[in-house]
């Protein structure tokens, strides 16, 4: 069963087949390697990481996943250097005692193999507990591809112990902030998820703001202002060749687009007059479709999960709330009652909840709702946090903060509000947008 | 808090001076090196920018008397195309900030067209929260950022 899958790569390359590797039995694992990340509480599974046999780079993607799994807030690394058993045989059960005597709950060992020219990476994920394989896998791609190899073994680890999706092998758009805060130079960057492989996707020669990343990551549309005094506008900018081009050329500020689930048409605002509503974009045809039509503000459009509906925030009411209304426009309704200003509401992936950014007794939140208003729950708060971004799997958001007067950076907190970290980019950061898993 | 101490002093420096430029308007003698339809004319003896309420874009009494003596000093010097960038204090989101800063440069605009400046005359453009003046994060300096700053080319 070797599936082929091409995947769209800045070096056109491809990951040739994700085989599952026998394994003596398929008995589920139980309670220690297994984590059910809704609960109350839970510690974090203690997991060891044996660097991959076999060619020099099998430490490198063994790091990777360690970096990966620790960073999910769900797992423990073990340190490599409290390993008793040493020189495994990539292809044979361990001596489970050596990592339960370390308190290990599982252990994952690999190999790689040169195969013409590519490299082949196996592993498995032993559950130390019971003594079984819980899962193993096999790929084969171009050497260059050895970090996605390990984000992608990385995802498969999390998913066999959390029963949720994986989110390692994606990237993050976002806005690169450097110079002084009257002057500030902010050009979009994409890096994987961990930080690696960063680049710069504009100059820096004007303001760019709110990258977001359409369905396959071939593109991404933001905002930018011109050299000249015109207004700002909403960019489609390839993300390998470079090329961009403005998504409609209108008299005043168009901005906030977003790429509807199925890549076909963008929404975004805007402004006339002084006077901003939401309008959906076919991104092919260029055909334009005003959605909202009122006084108010209305902005930060995204879709839901499934591209029938839009939600919102609009000061139609008052003060900025929220709102859903069909993908189509028509049937507006508030969603937000909370005490406070709510604003960039982005809809999970999943479906199940509504994040968004809450203006509340003169601090910022990050919050979660349902998408009927319902069940809000406030995941992080603080001087400044704002544009939460979900992680495919609709378990973990990314946002921006800054402390007053301080710099601004990355953080990811998981939907329980329980682990929140920095994420490291190489300057100041703001604006992240998640991409989906990257197709392979 | 050094830093907010400093960006404190430097806000409160910005209202001295804006307070000593009133007082220099009315003193002639202290003008006399800046040419009468000059940029800096404009700018220290009109009075370029307007001031607006928290999440508000309605005129204030203390921006209508800035924006007549913009209107009379527009209508007299003819030659300058005009932009009224709008911005806002850091205590909004991006997004929501970028319709705010285009409401606020409008609601000016549409008071310069009122007192008879031509409305091809004078276009608008929105900062939001990305260019602050001055920078700070109190009070103070959020006051002074809630703006609409007419422009002259």
């Amino acid at each position: 069963m070797n599936k082929r899958f091409d995947m769209m790569l800045p070096r056109r390359s491809t990951i040739l087949g994700g085989a599952a590797l026998a394994a003596g039995s398929t008995m589920p694992a139980r309670a220690q390697l297994t984590i059910d990340m809704t609960r109350p509480t839970f510690e974090p599974v203690p997991i060891a990481i044996v660097d991959f046999a076999g060619d020099r780079v099998g430490a490198d993607i063994a790091g990777v996943v360690r970096n990966d799994l620790q960073n999910s807030g769900l797992f423990r690394s073990i340190q490599p250097s409290a390993f008793i058993q040493q020189n495994l045989d990539a292809n044979a059960a361990p001596r489970f005692a050596d990592w339960r005597g370390i308190g290990a709950a599982g252990v994952v060992v690999g190999q790689v193999q040169q195969v013409g020219g590519n490299i082949k990476v196996d592993f498995r994920l032993w559950d130390v507990v019971v003594g079984q394989q819980a899962t193993g896998l096999s790929f084969t791609s171009q050497p260059a591809n050895w970090r996605r190899l390990a984000h992608i073994i990385a995802d498969a680890i999390y998913k066999r112990v959390t029963g949720e999706e994986g989110y390692f092998d994606t990237r993050v758009a976002y806005v690169s902030e450097t110079g002084p805060l009257n002057a500030r130079v902010k050009r979009i960057a994409i890096m994987d998820q961990d930080g690696a492989n960063n680049r710069y996707i504009t100059d820096g020669r004007t303001i760019a703001l709110t990258p977001r990343f359409s369905p396959t990551l071939q593109e991404i549309v933001y905002m930018a202002y011109a050299e000249d005094r015109s207004p700002p506008r909403v960019y489609l900018q390839n993300v390998d060749s470079g090329r961009r081009e403005l998504l409609g050329n209108f008299p005043g500020m168009s901005f906030a687009p977003r790429f509807s689930p199925d890549g076909t048409k963008v929404v975004m605002s805007i402004s006339t007059d002084g006077n901003t509503d939401i309008y959906e974009m076919d991104v092919r045809g260029r055909a334009l479709r005003r959605l909202t039509n009122t006084p108010a503000i209305d902005t930060s459009p995204c879709y839901s999960n499934n591209g029938t509906q839009i939600v919102f925030n609009s000061d139609r009411g008052g003060t900025q709330q929220l709102y859903v209304m069909s993908a189509g426009g028509g049937g507006e309704r508030r969603i937000s009652f909370g005490e406070g200003r709510y604003a960039t509401p982005v809809w999970s992936p999943r479906g199940d909840y509504v994040a968004f950014t809450k203006i509340s007794g003169g601090s910022f939140g990050i919050g979660v709702m349902r998408p009927d208003g319902g069940g809000e729950r406030m995941l992080a708060s603080g001087f400044l946090v704002e544009g939460p971004t979900w992680a495919p799997n609709g378990r973990v958001l990314m946002f921006f903060r800054q402390a007053r007067g301080a710099g601004v950076s990355l953080h990811q907190v998981d939907i329980t509000g329980r682990f929140e970290r920095q994420v490291p980019t190489p300057t100041d950061a703001s604006d992240p947008a998640w991409s989906p898993l990257i197709p392979q | 808090m050094r830093m907010i101490k400093a960006f404190a002093a430097i806000a409160a420096m910005i209202v001295m001076a804006a307070c000593s430029s009133e007082q220099q308007a009315a003193a002639p003698a202290t003008t006399t090196t800046i040419a009468p339809g000059s940029v800096a004319d404009f700018r220290q003896n009109v009075g370029d920018r307007v001031f607006f309420d928290t999440d508000m874009s309605t005129i204030r009494d203390d921006g209508r008397t800035t924006l007549n003596r913009q209107a009379e000093w527009l209508k007299k010097y003819t030659n300058y195309p005009i932009t009224i960038a709008g911005h806002c204090d850091e205590r909004g989101t991006r997004e929501y900030n970028l319709a705010l800063g285009e409401r606020r440069a409008n609601a000016a605009r549409q008071y310069l067209i009122a007192q008879g400046v031509p409305a091809a005359r004078v276009k608008t453009i929105s900062y939001g929260k990305e260019r602050p003046d001055p920078v700070g994060s109190d009070e103070a300096a959020w006051a002074l950022n809630r703006r609409a700053v007419t422009e002259l080319q």
